[in-house]
């Protein structure tokens, strides 16, 4: 049933995967209520030990581990035991969800009224169904799913009540509890809450692992969280934290459960709720507080079309068969298992690779639409005309024959496209164009992005007084968000356009050298996307099997050619990435050139953004997505990982040590105007 | 149940014996013994040995124990009892009869000439066995498929001066070239002889075999000691490598007890002895050593030391280290031994302990002083069934902590509790079926047991007979907090029956396309459930993978207690009907069951040993400068590897 293979298979197009369901269809047909109301009998873990939401509690303050860690804590703090045990107790109080079956039917009721008004269809894959409920009964099942908008849980709630599923408990973040009321209906269809950052915190950290492992541990409910940690505003994945997963494997690991199955759910939204919502927070307008009210303004929503959303439920992967000859369960032998220690390397680098593997296994079950492929065509033609100066934007043929040209390219990638092959590609491009045309304007009949009022966001002072600032801004709303459906077909092309663009920069076609600046920029992206670590090799292969496969490349064992059909997709996937690497060479820029002694990581963005504002409107940087918070906290992440920028403990605040040559020479390299030799030397 | 009926079947009763007294009268006890034996002494005598015999024992003896030593239950010649490619006599194995009802023939055991209804459906439900499969063994041994012997002409001239009795008969060769693993039985019934020994030599006491160690460390001929041959480790197998003339030295004639010291409570044994033959000698005095593995009526002394090797009752008696009080061992160097008796030393680190353990690498042990027990004035059985096999866990763990285990306390699951239900003879004074039935129904419907979870502990209590019976209230009140309840007696008596006819019904398994084995490991309390569970659900797991087409029956029991952790025992078996090569399975699931043990915080070996089957986990296990003290010990005594087994290192 479960499988290891969370890798791609040597030829994606050969992926086999399931077919979907409309789960709303049924919602249309009949009564909701009785759909609410309806007799609701999961299967359960083989194994599992009946107990009740509020014996839980009990059980976590008995346990060894939290008895162990109490001591601890009263003995370092001074504390009595009983205020511990109190603090304890509290904390779970703060914590724990009361997962009751009369909320989780309320939701049902009014979800399926707010479902159908919002989508036209939520479809399911059945048999990830079915192999889910399998696995349910075979082991402590973990959901993860991905994470695009605050919908994600109540509409995976949502669908596991649909199919008679167990109702999972789902970790959530506290920000949630800011909304009195909605935090407790969240508590009580199973959501958890933990505090956003709670680093030393031992007691904080026993307790929190010791409900979760004992929730898991017992089946008495799958766990679901996000592995991305938090709502990717980019649509793009988030690289993975690895607190929960490291918490859920450990049962494993220390033997106390045979297996454990992590389930992969790929949530993909035709239309994202928060769409706007999200550039505007990249760009750094604050975002609103989570609050009651704030939720339900955004009725205004409702009255929106919504297209379609599609969950894929991927192949259960064990834990077991993931630690196989990996981890050697052996060095637990030798220390209570109660006893909290830190993961020795190995469960780290464990931990750290299954979490990527598991990413990319949602990635790669993420459902594309056509407008994926129309965003990321519309982009590249908006960036191409502001540079030629040409007039703007791509008329209705143009850009139907390049979305089918698109769609041909990205199925030889793997990509999981529903693309409705029995419609005239014209329709679906139309179709596609009219769903999003809060984004995109069509007028004599050429096609392009809706600038002009600033997209969505409606401008609230008169036009004469809008400064250019301003209105870069308001553009920038409208490019991030068609970024950020562009960013979900980014997985497919990734490791073909960072060949393209190695191709690009190295200065032969010798495989050699090209092989060093794709693993040059491989390295310095790593924080930007999802690459597997220690996998550039496979990476590469990968990347020079699917563009021979499509005849754009030629690789033998010296030499990598490009062939006279392939330019074409060549520039495509150079201009796929080329943001991103302007983007990491301004900021490398930036900080050569602004960057002070005194820079702290949080006067980072702000001081970047505005050095990029200036650069923008002095029309020297071509790519307002540049202006996304998430690109510049990467680079960042990226810098200080490869040591070109640390951290040093000031007397008040962190800051940021710069160091010039190095960051200099990787903004050269980047530009190509290093070979990528050099730069691993300044790397040193 | 009741108290006031002590049952007094020695346990040991579902070893050789016929009757089934309830006096607690030692004579008795003994005759029943001697009985056993009988059967044996009917075969001519070897003439040559008894002179042998003679000779030695006038050297070594002089204690005033009964004429009946002279008996002896293992011949030179086993083959003439015992079967050559399978478990125990020849005369008591599992069948089923022409009605289709599974039978224990001879007149050994308790149960036989036994019919045991259940065992044909559990068989066929268990595995999905079919009586219409048979996989019926090669009866005879094809003498053909023995290789002639390499023999040492030089050694073999020096050995004939000694008069020492050896045989290069390819039968003799074949018995003593294996144990008691899967793939030595499963390969002798299909008739399949790998290398084997060139020649078995029979020595009569400690200087015989002194003179056959100085004559192949001269002659460079290589050793391997053969004890009762029980050996499930591969410990036995001749390495297929070896080049030079392989001579298994058969312990068996060397069985005597030469002398018993009461006022220290020892006795001074030869190490050929096997179990069943020191139990009954030295009960004909009163006394007994307790020291019982299942194997007991084969498996002899010296092999117990070689291997470490524990007994049920160890709880009262100890482990074989805590009884040895001597050790002699001839070694290439010559002969190691302590001066004195001390029940203590220090002196270092204690050397016995690199001779016990050490599976006939160094030296071949000869002679050991043990410590003897008055035979126990009282024995009783027990039963609890636990609701489940976490709450029994719970209660042994209990016991363990307060110390009170009886001789024998071992928890099976519920696996384990059904093959023991499918093993109840029909008719019987012993096994009161229909009391049964209505425990079985009083357990299942009135006290809200589920029959596919609840698991049986078995208890054998011993000692003064008020001791026991406050001793046993104390233990069943302990069993009462975890849910236990009381289930008689016969019920206990049954679960210790089944560990000894095991390896018999292993045989009628591998008739009908059955193959398992057991195996075993110790781990610390609070892992013993894990372990039981992965170790479980791997093997379940491993034989899917390899296209078994029937869930295997993969059962476990806790065996032993000690204050630190539990002894944990698996039992694993399978049809193998549809595998081109099922031993090969079954070895690779065996494998991946030792690896999940080891994962889970077993260790490699509580008693069976290390063999050849489980050396590749010694490094990991003892570490580097662990392996490297014992392979320093090996190099300085055993120079030449004249002790080439290949054992442990
Ligand atoms: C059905 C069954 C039940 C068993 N139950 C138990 C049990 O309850 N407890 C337990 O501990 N074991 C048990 N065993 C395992 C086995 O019986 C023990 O390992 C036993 O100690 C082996 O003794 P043996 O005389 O048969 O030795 P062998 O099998 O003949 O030899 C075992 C090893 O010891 C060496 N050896 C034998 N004799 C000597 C000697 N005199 N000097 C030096 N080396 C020697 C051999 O070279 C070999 O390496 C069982 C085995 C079976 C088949």
């Amino acid at each position: 049933m479960t499988s290891s293979a969370v890798c791609s298979h040597r030829d994606p197009m050969l992926k086999k995967r399931d077919d979907f369901e409309d789960m709303l269809e049924e919602r249309r047909n009949s009564s909701d209520l009785r759909y609410a109301l309806r007799c609701y009998t999961p299967v359960v873990y083989k194994g599992l030990a009946p107990c009740k939401a509020n014996q839980l509690k009990n059980m976590v303050l008995q346990s060894e581990q939290i008895h162990y860690v109490i001591n601890q804590v009263s003995k370092e703090m001074g504390k009595a035991v009983d205020e511990v045990q109190e603090e304890v107790s509290s904390i779970l109080e703060e914590m724990a969800q009361r997962l009751q079956l009369s909320t989780v039917r309320f939701f049902a009721f009014t979800l399926s009224k707010v479902f159908k008004t919002l989508f036209r269809s939520i479809c399911v894959n059945e048999e990830g169904i079915q192999r889910l409920q399998q696995a349910i009964q075979e082991h402590p099942v973990v959901l993860l799913p991905s994470h695009r908008s605050y919908m994600d849980f109540l509409l995976m709630s949502y669908i596991l009540y649909t199919y008679d599923l167990a109702l999972p408990v789902i970790a959530a973040g506290m920000d949630f509890m800011a909304m009195k009321f909605v935090g407790e209906m969240l508590r009580m269809s199973g959501a958890f809450f933990i505090r956003r950052s709670f680093g030393g915190d031992k007691l904080y950290w026993a307790v929190f692992s010791e409900y979760v492992k004992t929730m898991l541990k017992n089946g008495y409910a799958p766990v679901e969280f996000f592995l991305e940690g938090t709502r990717s505003r980019t649509c793009k994945s988030l690289t993975p934290k690895l607190g929960l997963l490291n918490i859920v494997m450990d049962p494993f690991l220390k033997g106390q459960v045979y297996d454990i199955n992590l389930v992969p759910v790929s949530i993909s939204y035709e239309r994202i709720l928060e769409e706007s919502l999200y550039a505007r927070e990249l760009l750094g307008v604050p975002k609103p507080k989570e609050s009651t009210s704030g939720l339900f303004k955004a009725r205004k929503v409702l009255s929106e079309d919504y297209g379609s959303i599609h969950v894929y439920f991927g192949q259960p992967v064990s834990v077991r068969s993931l630690a196989q000859g990996r981890v050697n369960r052996c060095q637990f032998n030798l220390k209570p298992r109660h006893i909290p220690r830190r993961p020795s390397e190995d469960i780290q680098s464990f931990v750290n690779d299954s979490a990527y593997r598991l990413v990319r296994a949602q990635e790669e079950n993420m459902v594309l639409k056509p407008w994926v492929l129309l965003a990321s065509l519309l982009l590249q033609n908006h960036h191409q005309n502001q540079a030629e100066g040409q007039k703007r934007g791509i008329t209705l043929d143009e850009l139907t024959e390049s979305a089918v040209w698109l769609r041909d390219l990205s199925r030889h990638y793997g990509a999981f496209l529903h693309w409705p092959d029995h419609t005239p590609p014209s329709e679906v491009v139309a179709s596609s164009l009219s769903l999003h045309q809060g984004l995109v304007r069509i007028s004599e009949g050429r096609v392009q992005l809706a600038l002009e009022q600033g997209g969505q966001a409606k401008p609230e002072k008169p036009h004469s007084t809008i400064t250019p600032e301003e209105d870069l801004l308001s553009q920038a709303v409208v490019v991030l968000s068609c970024a950020s459906y562009r960013n979900q077909a980014l997985h497919v092309f990734l490791r073909p356009a960072l060949l393209a663009s190695a191709i690009h920069a190295a200065s032969s076609n010798n495989k050699q050298d090209i092989y060093n600046s794709f693993s040059f920029l491989r390295n310095m992206f790593s924080n930007e996307f999802i690459l597997c670590p220690g996998a550039t090799i496979e990476d590469f292969e990968e990347a020079c099997f699917l563009l021979v496969k499509t005849g754009a490349l030629q690789v033998t064992q010296q030499e990598v050619v490009v062939t006279e059909r392939g330019h074409r997709t060549l520039t495509f996937l150079t201009s796929m990435l080329d943001p991103f690497l302007q983007g990491y060479q301004v900021v490398c820029r930036f900080l050569c050139e602004e960057a002070t002694e005194a820079l702290t990581e949080k006067q980072f963005v702000p001081a970047v953004r505005k050095f990029i504002i200036k650069h923008l409107l002095a029309g020297r940087l071509r790519y307002s997505e540049v202006l996304s918070s998430d690109l510049q906290k990467n680079s960042l992440a990226a810098l200080l990982r490869l040591g070109a920028v640390r951290k040093i403990k000031g007397a008040e605040q962190e800051t940021l040590k710069v160091n010039q040559v190095m960051v200099n020479s990787l903004e050269d390299t980047l530009g190509g105007k290093l070979p990528t030799q050099k730069a691993a030397v300044a790397r040193l | 149940m009741d108290p006031s009926a002590p049952s007094l079947h020695k346990h040991g009763s579902s070893m050789a014996s016929n009757s089934s007294g309830s006096s607690s009268d030692r004579q008795r006890v003994a005759q029943q013994r001697l009985r056993i034996i009988a059967g044996h002494l009917q075969r001519p005598v070897d003439e040559e040995a008894a002179v042998l015999a003679a000779e030695c024992k006038a050297k070594g003896s002089k204690a005033d124990v009964p004429k009946v030593t002279e008996e002896k239950t293992v011949p030179r010649r086993r083959q003439e009892i015992m079967k050559w490619n399978g478990w125990g006599y020849s005369d008591s194995r599992f069948l089923f009869n022409k009605k289709g009802q599974a039978e224990f023939t001879g007149k050994r055991y308790r149960l036989s000439g036994m019919i045991i209804p259940g065992l044909k459906d559990w068989m066929e439900g268990t595995f999905g066995a079919s009586m219409q499969h048979k996989m019926p063994a090669t009866p005879i041994l094809n003498s053909d498929a023995v290789k002639p012997p390499t023999l040492n002409e030089a050694f073999v001239d020096d050995l004939k001066s000694t008069s020492i009795p050896f045989s290069h008969d390819a039968e003799d060769r074949v018995f003593r070239s294996h144990g008691h693993c899967l793939h030595e039985i499963f390969a002798l019934r299909e008739g399949k002889v790998g290398r084997v020994p060139d020649m078995v030599v029979w020595p009569n006491c400690h200087n015989d075999v002194v003179k056959i160690v100085e004559l192949a460390c001269k002659h460079n001929v290589c050793l391997i000691p053969y004890g009762g041959g029980t050996s499930v480790s591969s410990a036995l197998e001749c390495p297929p490598e070896e080049t030079r003339s392989i001579v298994s030295l058969d312990t068996s004639q060397m069985n005597r007890i030469l002398w018993i010291d009461e006022k220290n409570l020892t006795a001074h044994v030869e190490a050929g002895i096997v179990g069943q033959d020191l139990e009954r000698l030295l009960n004909e005095s009163g006394y007994c050593t307790g020291h019982e593995p299942d194997s007991m009526e084969f498996s002899s002394l010296g092999g117990w030391v070689a291997t470490r090797a524990s007994g049920m009752k160890k709880n009262i008696y100890g482990n074989i280290e805590d009884l040895v009080v001597h050790v002699k061992m001839v070694t290439p160097q010559g002969v190691i031994e302590k001066s004195c008796q001390g029940p203590r030393m220090s002196t270092g680190p204690d050397v016995h302990h690199f001779i016990l353990g050490s599976e006939g690498t160094l030296g071949v042990v000869t002679e050991v002083t043990m410590k003897i027990r008055p035979m126990p004035e009282y024995q009783k059985y027990g039963s609890v069934v636990f609701p489940n096999f976490e709450q029994g866990v719970a209660c042994l763990r209990e016991v363990a902590r307060q110390r009170c285990a009886p001789a024998s306390i071992r928890l099976m699951d519920n696996e384990q509790f059904k093959f023991g239900h499918a093993l109840k003879p029909q008719v019987s004074s012993l096994f009161t079926s229909f009391l049964d039935g209505l425990k079985t129904f009083y357990i299942t419907k009135f006290k809200g047991f589920d029959p596919n979870r609840l698991c049986v502990a078995t208890l054998l209590f011993e000692g003064n007979r008020e001791k026991v019976l406050q001793h046993e209230k104390q233990v069943y009140d302990i069993a009462a907090k975890f849910g236990g309840l009381a289930a008689g007696e016969d019920n206990g008596q049954r679960g210790y029956m089944l560990t000894f006819v095991i390896a018999y019904l292993r045989d009628l398994g591998m008739d009908y396309y059955v193959i398992g084995e057991s195996f075993e490991t110790s781990v610390p309390w609070d892992r013993v459930l894990d372990i039981c569970r992965n170790v479980k659900a791997r093997i379940v797991g491993e034989c899917k993978e390899r296209a078994v087409q029937f869930p295997p029956l993969s059962t476990c029991r806790v065996t032993q207690t000690y204050d630190a952790g539990a002894c944990v025992y698996f039992y694993f078996a399978f049809n193998y009907r549809g595998l081109s090569d099922p031993v090969h399975v079954y070895e690779q699931v065996e494998h991946a069951a030792r690896e999940e043990i080891l994962a889970n915080g077993g260790s490699l070996s509580h008693h069976h040993g290390v063999g050849k089957l489980r050396k590749e986990w010694m490094r990991e296990t003892i570490s580097n400068v662990g392996m490297g003290m014992l392979k320093s010990v090996k190099d300085y005594v055993d120079p030449n590897n004249i002790f080439g087994n290949r054992n442990l290192l």
